[in-house]
């Protein structure tokens, strides 16, 4: 099961919405457990394919390496990615299939429907090397904060 | 010098983020890697022995496959190494 924050699900369901009708990518940081994946915080990066950014995403290796850096400084690690699909389901491609490499990593994307985010989904990458590895639809659990929410009503 | 471990191969370095191996090019610290967790090499190596594809190999900032002497490029003791696995897709 991936856990991450209300808040954390929200910024990364507008960043899709930001880039709309490309794809956005990010980092999710946090920590692996028994029980799946927690994210901690979300890092925006951004999106090298400028040839083709409506439905490719890739993140730069040296954008990577800043963000796994400054994770660690903060006890953090890299746990997960997300992207968009402009237009297009919220379930893993072939490209994203072929492309993906991190073992025991969340990858969740979000379909972007004319600039609304729609669905998200999560999938867990499995396996023990490129030969055997799937992608297993992974539960995600959105923790609320009610503080948060009480907030926002007031403000309403 | 420090090698860094990203998520999915610290499954063989005992869980290790970071290691720290003995050599003196970016090449003679891969194999002590190996060396040392050797369920490592079919992850970075295919069988032909050539670096994966989607591998990335970092010497501090610098990707190795750009370095005048790629793996022959000598390290020093405080050099890092990052192993980073491309991250890529789309629908």
């Amino acid at each position: 099961m991936l856990h991450l924050s209300y808040s954390d699900y929200a910024t990364l369901r507008a960043h899709g919405e930001e880039t709309y009708p490309h794809e956005c990518c990010g980092v999710l940081l946090g920590a692996a457990a028994p029980d799946g994946n927690y994210v901690r915080a979300i890092v925006r990066a951004g999106n090298t394919r400028t040839d083709s950014a409506h439905n490719r995403y890739h993140i730069a290796p040296e954008e990577l390496i800043r963000i796994q850096r400054r994770a660690r400084k903060l006890g953090l690690d890299i746990v997960g990615f997300y992207h968009s699909h402009p237009d297009c389901p919220a379930q893993w491609s072939l490209t994203d299939f072929n492309e993906a490499h991190w073992i025991g990593c969340s990858y969740v994307i979000t379909r972007v429907d004319q600039g609304n985010a729609a669905i998200t989904n999560s999938f867990l990458l499995t396996g023990t090397d490129e030969e055997d590895k799937k992608f297993l639809d992974e539960p995600v659990e959105i923790a609320v904060n009610e503080q948060q929410i009480e907030q926002e009503k007031g403000q309403a | 010098m420090k090698i860094n471990i990203p998520t999915p191969l610290r499954a063989y370095t005992g869980g290790e983020q970071t290691v720290s191996v003995l050599g003196a090019t970016v090449g003679d610290t891969l194999e002590a890697l190996t060396g040392a967790y050797p369920e490592l090499r079919q992850h970075l190596y295919t069988a032909e022995g050539k670096l994966r594809s989607f591998v990335n190999l970092y010497l501090n900032d610098d990707d190795i496959r750009y370095l005048p002497q790629k793996e022959a490029t000598p390290v020093a003791e405080n050099d890092e190494l990052t192993i980073i696995p491309s991250i890529a897709g789309g629908y």
